[in-house]
């Protein structure tokens, strides 16, 4: 049997009384690519941090390729490589002296550290801002810079924490394609995002980070099974009738300030009707509708909001 | 099963530690280059100095000078000028310790040293290459400030090996002095700090036989200024420039020089290692 490329058990991390990680267990395959969804402060980047061993947790076990990340660091960082949220590149130099600074300290040897930096440049279509100073880049170029002194020395396991937070919806898409070739090479890939559409479009399996637990473990389609077809949005006139409409419909969560209720929903007419029959019959007259598709949110209310409704997938992190 | 694990560790061990001159190499060739494309930081560090030298030799000189022990009032300002020199020498040494510290603390903050510490490098050539980026910086800002002192009068009565002697002596003490600026880099959570810390550094030529003779200080300061390593130091260098009396200084200050790299490179160290294992 093959070693997972990561292995994490009940991995523990709090700063002061504030718990970050509270149990976490993970597994990813050697060669697959796995999405580590949360929102933010879910532990999403800690997790990363400890798997990178730039920090050291409280409890717990994590193992990368095979060595522990407390006992055996050095082990760890000769086959990692991590692309962070905040930029991990020398802004006093230009694109090219990162990258021949990464092939120097990975100790490819001159010259094929001049082919490989060429080969990266190429490849993430930096060659003509190749010599110009950092302070020229945008935002895409100086993440797909970014990733590129991350590949240098090819590890077989990358972490990549939110790599497009920020980027236009192109470099978005350039930086996917970049994932899926990485992985077509063999590449072993977690992936921290907070976009359910990210995990979806990339990763082989998903993990939902909440509140320092995996609340849900599967595949994309495992974890959309959980959310049929997102919810409908009403909003009241006044308390009194949002009230009503509560005690009403009874697998209902309420927004208090903006007078409105969230119904889950599977998006069929059958259940809007449903709903609107009952609120009718109340004689309760709604403001607004409104019908929202599944995004995070619907993930997170269907697996964190409703817990007993979360069987349907593997789930995992309850115990301590 | 053990055996195996612990085989493997020692490969890598073995294949870390024959990385630690090239690693060292690469880092520092990473900050020279930061040197050269942002010159600012180093020519503050030269120009404090040389403000000094001007200020305490054309504005104070003629009066201290004629103070010190043997010396005709008149000739007072030329006279202080070569009393004052090695002090000078000393204080633009401890200055740069402050631009190593501004330049580590404000790569601890930057993402690229984060990169640094999940990758298989050694801890020390990071280090290292701060540490001997900067007493490059420091010899080349000894001697374009020694150069300002020449223009201004300075004429130091040295032979060849007193020279050479003396530049080894200067590559020495920047070489521990650095260790601990980048020392105090580390320690610093803000560039703030790291700018204030080492200031302590710049004082201590001024508290030892620097600027007058330790003589001529109260009884608990005297104490503290022969004892403190700035007075072997620029009574080395002094010494070595002027031919007053070396007596054990030059020893002394070899020691102090070996103590404070050693105490400067364990301190950093330390820091270090708990910075990437939080």
């Amino acid at each position: 049997m093959n070693t997972p490329a990561i292995e994490v058990h009940g991995l523990r991390k709090s700063y002061g009384d504030k718990i970050v990680l509270d149990g976490v267990n993970l597994t990813v395959a050697a060669g697959t690519v796995t999405a580590l969804l949360g929102p933010n402060g879910a532990g999403k980047t800690t997790t990363v941090h400890i798997l990178s061993t730039l920090l050291r947790p409280d409890g717990g076990t994590a193992f990368v390729n095979g060595c522990d990340v407390v006992r055996d660091p050095g082990g760890v960082r000769l086959g990692i490589g991590l692309t962070g949220q905040f930029s991990a590149v020398d802004k006093l130099l230009t694109g090219e002296e990162n990258l021949l600074l990464m092939a120097r300290l990975r100790h490819l040897g001159a010259k094929r550290s001049k082919t490989r930096v060429a080969e990266l440049l190429e490849q993430f279509d930096l060659v003509e801002a190749a010599r110009k100073p950092l302070a020229t880049y945008s935002g895409g170029m100086q993440r797909r810079l970014d990733l590129a002194m991350t590949l240098v020395a090819t590890p077989s396991v990358i972490f990549l924490d939110e790599p497009t937070t920020g980027l236009d919806p192109r470099s978005r898409h350039t930086m996917w394609d970049i994932v899926r070739d990485l992985v077509a090479e063999g590449t072993t890939v977690l992936l921290t995002t907070q976009h359910l559409e990210e995990a979806d479009e990339l990763a082989d399996r998903i993990a939902v980070l909440d509140g320092g637990r995996i609340v849900a473990d599967g595949t994309p389609d495992e974890l959309k099974r959980l959310l049929p077809g997102g919810h409908i949005r009403l909003r009241f006139a006044d308390t009194a009738a949002l009230d009503a409409a509560s005690r009403l419909l009874d697998e209902s969560a309420r927004d208090s300030t903006g007078l409105a209720l969230t119904v889950s929903s599977d998006g069929g007419v059958g259940t809007l009707r449903t709903v609107l029959d009952r609120l009718d019959a109340a004689g309760l007259e709604v403001e607004d509708l409104s019908i929202h598709t599944p995004d995070l949110d619907d993930v997170f209310f269907a697996l964190t909001g409703k817990k007993d409704q979360s069987d349907g997938v593997d789930t995992k992190g309850t115990e301590s | 099963m053990t055996t195996v694990t612990d085989q493997r560790l020692t490969a890598t061990r073995i294949s870390r530690q024959s990385h630690v001159v090239a690693d060292s190499i690469t880092m520092l060739r990473r900050n020279l280059l930061h040197i050269v494309r942002y010159p600012g930081l180093s020519m503050f560090t030269i120009l404090g100095p040389v403000v000094i030298l001007l200020l305490v030799v054309f504005v104070f000189g003629g009066t201290l000078g004629a103070g010190l022990p043997g010396v005709d009032p008149a000739g007072g300002r030329g006279a202080y000028l070569a009393y004052v020199m090695p002090g000078i020498l000393l204080i633009t040494i401890a200055g740069t310790a402050s631009g190593a510290a501004i330049t580590v603390a404000m790569d601890m903050t930057e993402g690229i040293t984060a990169r640094f510490r999940t990758m298989a490098i050694s801890r020390a050539a990071v280090l290292a290459g701060h540490v001997i980026g900067n007493t490059i910086q420091a010899i080349i800002a000894v001697a374009l400030v020694l150069g300002v002192g020449l223009l201004v009068g300075f004429r130091p009565t040295a032979r060849p090996v007193e020279w050479l002697a003396s530049a080894g002596l200067i590559v020495l003490i920047a070489f521990a002095v650095s260790w601990i600026g980048v020392a105090m880099g580390m320690q610093s959570k803000t560039v703030e700090t790291a700018s204030n810390l080492p200031l302590i550094l710049t004082l201590l030529p001024m508290l030892g036989s620097g600027f007058v003779p330790t003589e001529s200080m109260p009884a608990g300061l005297q104490w503290f200024a022969q004892y403190q390593p700035f007075t072997p130091f620029i009574e080395s260098i002094r010494g070595l420039l002027l031919g007053t009396p070396l007596g054990w200084n030059p020893m002394l200050g070899i020691g102090w020089c070996v103590v404070i790299a050693v105490a400067g490179y364990a301190w950093s160290m330390a820091i270090y290692e708990r910075k990437s294992v939080r």
